[in-house]
């Protein structure tokens, strides 16, 4: 390559890099915008032209969100939910997983097919079904009837098969050997040694059940029992043509996740990428 | 070894057992009722009579049906093509940046994928509002008239066709940056030697290397797409819904809003095939490709 052809090469360069970190923050303007007007008093918002601060920043809008609705309990109740789901959800998915990959038993093939099938059911599909039988449990408008259609991921099952495959087989012979019971392997080998994909894994599947709309929106008709998710867009009457209120409330809502993201930036993309790399 | 054959079953049985009861119950039974109350007429909660296929006959001559396909085709269409391409774009400029840089601007992009869909809602009902939105101060500075949005018969799938690509898009690009990753830094070298210029070496050796990844990226969003709901039932609150019918949505309507759970349920069928051919179309061409990587 001569010095000229180079030149161009890297003066090119700098203007695709410069576009991408143009873009990349008008990409993510809306989020601040978001933020910022949440923080600026009713007066300031509706100004007819743009203010990228506010003159008096003030947390009035979050006080009155968190007063005049019930904001608390919505975030218990997700709070309640997502963990709920993520806990059982790991847990029955990790032993499935396991005895897939490690048991011969029978019916095992055919039940490995049934978990790969499920990927291409839309649950959304299912919302009606869904309802009748929570309806007929008796669930509506409870934490056990929001979390229950959402504890299948067969994803899950997946990646913890394909995680325990990888485990050499001595671990295993060893441990028998040993006469270590079956449990005794499982949560004292294989879960250790995969402590990695279980906090991802988990991470990411607290986040999908608190974003979850749908289902939740169907099966709570009370107010209080309402995931945060669903709250904020049921409640506008209460903010009237409040944006900043509204704005404050979305942002409580939207909060834990971006935190959870920010934090565990790796683990949530190695998690993404892990469950989309298989749903092929 | 006898003895430890069945013990080793039963062990199975128990693990197996906890994902599997609620496997049938969530999953299984209600799958197998879709299909059969969509051959009667009953209400959403309650017993019907069986009709045969009377429900799916009607759909032929149900004009809300129609919109409700189109619509979502639509959607589809503006949502898949365009979304994997911007992502495509993206995640090539996130690629070139390193290390600290690189994942600071990753998240900028990255970000809205991780927030609930009610959230994404405000900000963009807020930021296209017609009286105050920060969007029609930059229309009216361009001097171009202003447009309520998601109250336009016109503009409102491609409104929120544009706010779904912002906030799926993160997905995609990870999913291409993990593609862009695997490809070996002594291909890109080789061609730096010829003299190769930056569009052959795209078209020449990142396009078709990546194409397995793009394929996976395109069958993901046109699974995802089809299944739109949120966005248009939030963005359709205090506006037309019935202008901007979608599949989903028709089930919605026609189970909890007018109460026939049997014709709702022909609704949800129609739309339960046409997920599972796209995704068996989906994995034999990964299989297909997976075989040539080979």
């Amino acid at each position: 390559m001569n010095a000229v052809a180079a030149q161009r090469w890297n003066f090119w360069g700098g203007i695709i890099t410069a576009l991408t970190l143009v873009w990349a923050i008008l990409w993510a303007f809306p989020l601040y915008w978001g933020v910022i007007s949440s923080l600026k008093p009713d007066d300031e918002v509706v100004r007819p032209y743009i203010e990228l601060w506010p003159e008096t920043p003030t947390l009035e809008n979050y006080v009155s969100a968190l007063t005049t609705t019930q904001i608390g309990a919505w975030y218990v109740n997700s709070v309640a939910v997502a963990v709920g789901v993520t806990v059982i959800t790991i847990f029955i998915s990790m032993l499935c997983g396991y005895a897939i990959s490690q048991l011969r038993f029978p019916g095992r093939i055919a039940l490995w097919w049934l978990i790969l099938a499920s990927f291409m059911v839309p649950t959304s599909a299912l919302i009606i079904n869904h309802f009748v039988l929570v309806a007929n449990l008796g669930l509506l408008n409870s934490w056990a009837g929001i979390m229950l259609p959402q504890l299948i991921h067969p994803v899950i099952i997946i990646v913890y098969k394909q995680f325990f495959d990888q485990v050499p087989k001595d671990f295993r012979e060893a441990a028998v050997m040993d006469n270590a019971s079956e449990f005794g392997i499982l949560f004292k080998i294989y879960m250790p040694m995969n402590w990695g994909v279980t906090t991802a894994l988990s991470i990411v599947c607290f986040i999908w059940t608190w974003n979850a709309f749908l289902w939740p929106f169907l099966s709570v008709t009370r107010t209080e029992m309402m995931t945060i998710t669903v709250g904020i867009t049921q409640v506008n009457d209460a903010f009237g043509v409040y944006y900043a209120r509204q704005l404050s409330a979305a942002v409580l809502a939207g909060l834990p996740v971006a935190l959870a993201y920010l934090f565990f930036q790796r683990r949530v993309t190695e998690a993404i990428t892990l469950s989309a790399g298989i749903k092929g | 070894m006898l003895r430890n054959s069945r013990t080793e079953r039963l062990v199975a049985l128990v693990l197996v057992a906890p994902f599997l009861a609620i496997y049938l119950l969530a999953f299984v039974y209600p799958t197998v009722q879709m299909f059969r109350i969509s051959f009667t007429d009953a209400p959403l909660i309650g017993a019907g009579q069986w009709v045969g296929l009377d429900n799916y006959l009607r759909l032929d001559n149900d004009p809300m049906f129609r919109r409700a396909v189109w619509n979502t085709a639509y959607f589809v269409l503006m949502t898949v093509v365009p979304g994997t391409f911007i992502a495509l774009l993206i995640a090539l400029g996130v690629s070139r940046l390193k290390g600290r840089f690189q994942s600071i601007v990753l998240a900028l992009f990255f970000l809205p994928y991780i927030l609930p869909v009610s959230v994404v809602y405000l900000i963009w009902d807020w930021t296209l509002n017609f009286q105050f939105g920060i969007a029609m101060h930059v229309l009216d500075w361009l001097g171009i008239p202003r447009v309520p949005v998601f109250k336009s018969r016109v503009w409102f799938l491609p409104a929120v066709a544009g706010v779904t690509i912002w906030w799926t898009a993160g997905f995609s690009i990870l999913l291409f940056l993990a593609g862009l990753r695997s490809i070996p830094a002594e291909i890109y070298e080789a061609a730096a030697l010829d003299n190769s210029t930056r569009w052959t070496t795209f078209r020449r050796i990142t396009w078709p290397l990546l194409w397995p990844i793009t394929s996976l990226v395109f069958t993901i969003q046109l699974i995802l797409q089809l299944k739109i709901f949120d966005q248009v039932y939030l963005f359709s609150i205090g506006g037309r819904p019935n202008d901007n019918m979608v599949l989903v949505y028709y089930v919605f309507q026609k189970a909890f809003q007018q109460n026939q759970g049997g014709r709702a349920a022909a609704v949800a069928v129609t739309l339960f095939v046409l997920v599972v051919v796209v995704s068996v179309l989906q994995f034999q061409l990964l299989r297909f490709a997976e075989r040539r990587r080979r």
